[in-house]
């Protein structure tokens, strides 16, 4: 009885994350829109609800009733797996974000190696469902894909290692905690740069949306998924934007700080303003999505490995000097 | 690479002119409405449903000449006609095949008595093809709820006729 009642705790601790989460990704879709839509001087998605801001359940209701179509050829197993790969990696990583000093669900020793971890794995789900289609625009958006992220996915690790330099721990409380004084976006500020806008290219968003590529490869990956599987690979995709949103903050914006130690910001509670550091840089990801052109796939390549790579390496050995220089370095 | 086009890529000065303008544009007023809860305004000349007129009197406008029958360029408009007792020309049929038809208003242009007009109601989309075969009814029918912007329209636009 003692286990059954810790499997329970820990079974509502754990939706007490997930169902937050989920239904900030419904928000999220529809701010996404709504945002993209005024930057175009068009209205967005308003009817359904209160600004409609009910419209992704709307849409999500309607993937629910619509047939799954899986194809003949295709490797049917995979073929259901990868939607499932996808949504589950985006939502476990949730796991280790801290909301406050004591609000977290895994306060592991490693969490931004767990983090960097789920998040590289995320990839799998998309070749899982451009292998398993067995037609050729999925394959080659996951083709892709595949590179698009593990290019950028080197560039966003060496600029984590800038981050843990200055911090001395793998623990994303202490992170948090190390920001304190002042928020690494300040010092490190060309590697919040760099970091978002790999973080633009490692969730496929615009000006990176190549694997989904409209005008070349139909809809990538998803080309041959309909009805909940689409859906799934829709909302582990916002779930990835929302993490990288939430790794943004709390590598370089203060994750749960307050922006300043005094009176009226202290009453609020940390998760708050995680939160809206969150919303802000999702707030910028959908207006670049909004001016952006697409970029061609040989750019990407060069902007990911030529320059992000070379200027990140080069900025830790900086940061990495700086701080032996000057006897700062952290010490546990 | 000029030097000046290096610091320009290296500070990013155009992608954050772009997004300085995305912000200014997110706060302006929209240029879409509403749709089904706000129209748009529509000319008097206005190619809609098509509608047929009755004089004040309740008497058919129609005189079954039959010109918009031989204009229509789809071929849409079916006409039969037969004398009344009172020794009139009236149509006993007027069909209008609003499939076939190009909303091209040649029919309501060639119109010798303003019987046959185009309304400013094109919102009327119908489950089956069958609803889409107007008859005389369904049409005299139309002019009747119409007439009052239909007589508006009619007159607004007479100085240009």
């Amino acid at each position: 009885m003692e286990y059954l009642s810790i499997v329970f705790e820990e079974i509502y601790k754990i939706l007490f994350l997930l169902v937050p989460v989920l239904v900030s990704v419904a928000m999220i879709v529809w701010l996404d829109r709504r945002v993209w839509a005024f930057v175009q001087k068009r209205q967005g998605p308003n009817v359904v609800g209160p600004f409609g801001l009910l419209q992704s359940l709307a849409d999500a209701l309607k993937y629910i009733f619509k047939e799954m179509i899986i194809p003949s050829s295709s490797n049917k197993v995979i073929f259901i797996l990868a939607p499932i790969v996808t949504m589950t990696l985006a939502l476990i990583a949730w796991a280790v974000i801290p909301f406050g000093a004591t609000k977290v669900l895994a306060d592991i020793n490693v969490g931004i190696l767990y983090l960097f971890a789920v998040s590289s794995l995320g990839v799998y789900g998309i070749i899982m469902g451009g292998w398993a289609s067995n037609s050729k625009y999925p394959f080659l958006g996951a083709i892709r894909s595949a590179a698009q992220m593990v290019s950028y996915e080197v560039s966003i690790g060496v600029i984590i290692i800038n981050v843990l330099l200055c911090v001395g721990s793998l623990n994303l409380n202490d992170i948090v905690i190390a920001q304190q004084s002042m928020w690494f976006v300040v010092p490190l500020f060309p590697m919040f740069v760099i970091f978002f806008i790999s973080a633009l290219a490692e969730t496929n968003r615009p000006p990176f949306d190549l694997p989904e590529a409209e005008a070349e490869l139909v809809a990538g990956y998803q080309t041959e998924y309909s009805g909940m599987m689409y859906a799934m690979f829709w909302l582990g995709e916002y779930a990835n934007i929302l993490l990288m949103c939430a790794m943004g903050a709390i590598l370089f914006l203060g994750g749960w700080l307050s922006p300043l130690e005094i009176f009226p910001f202290t009453l609020i509670p940390g998760a708050i303003w995680l939160i809206l550091k969150i919303l802000l840089l999702f707030f910028l990801f959908a207006l670049v999505k909004a001016i952006v052109p697409r970029y061609r796939y040989d750019q990407l390549m060069r902007l990911g490995w030529k320059v992000f790579l070379p200027f990140s390496l080069i900025w830790v050995v900086l940061t990495a000097s700086y701080l032996f220089y000057f006897n700062l370095l952290p010490v546990n | 690479m000029k030097i000046s086009r290096l610091f320009k890529t290296i500070l990013m000065t155009d992608f954050l002119g772009g997004l300085l303008m995305a912000l200014k544009e997110f706060f302006r007023p929209k240029k879409t409405i509403n749709y089904p809860f706000e129209k748009g305004k529509i000319s008097p000349r206005f190619r809609g449903e098509h509608a047929l007129r009755r004089y004040p009197n309740g008497e058919e406008r129609c005189i079954a000449c039959k010109l918009c029958e031989a204009v229509c360029p789809a071929q849409a408009i079916t006409i039969e006609s037969a004398q009344r007792e009172d020794g009139s020309r009236k149509t006993t049929r007027y069909d209008i095949d609003m499939m076939k038809c190009i909303y091209c208003g040649l029919c309501e242009e060639s119109c010798p008595v303003d019987a046959i007009v185009q309304g400013p109601n094109f919102e009327f989309s119908t489950e089956t093809r069958e609803e889409l075969y107007y008859t005389k009814e369904k049409l005299l029918d139309n002019g009747d709820r119409w007439e009052n912007i239909l007589d508006a329209n009619i007159k607004a636009d007479n100085i240009h006729r």
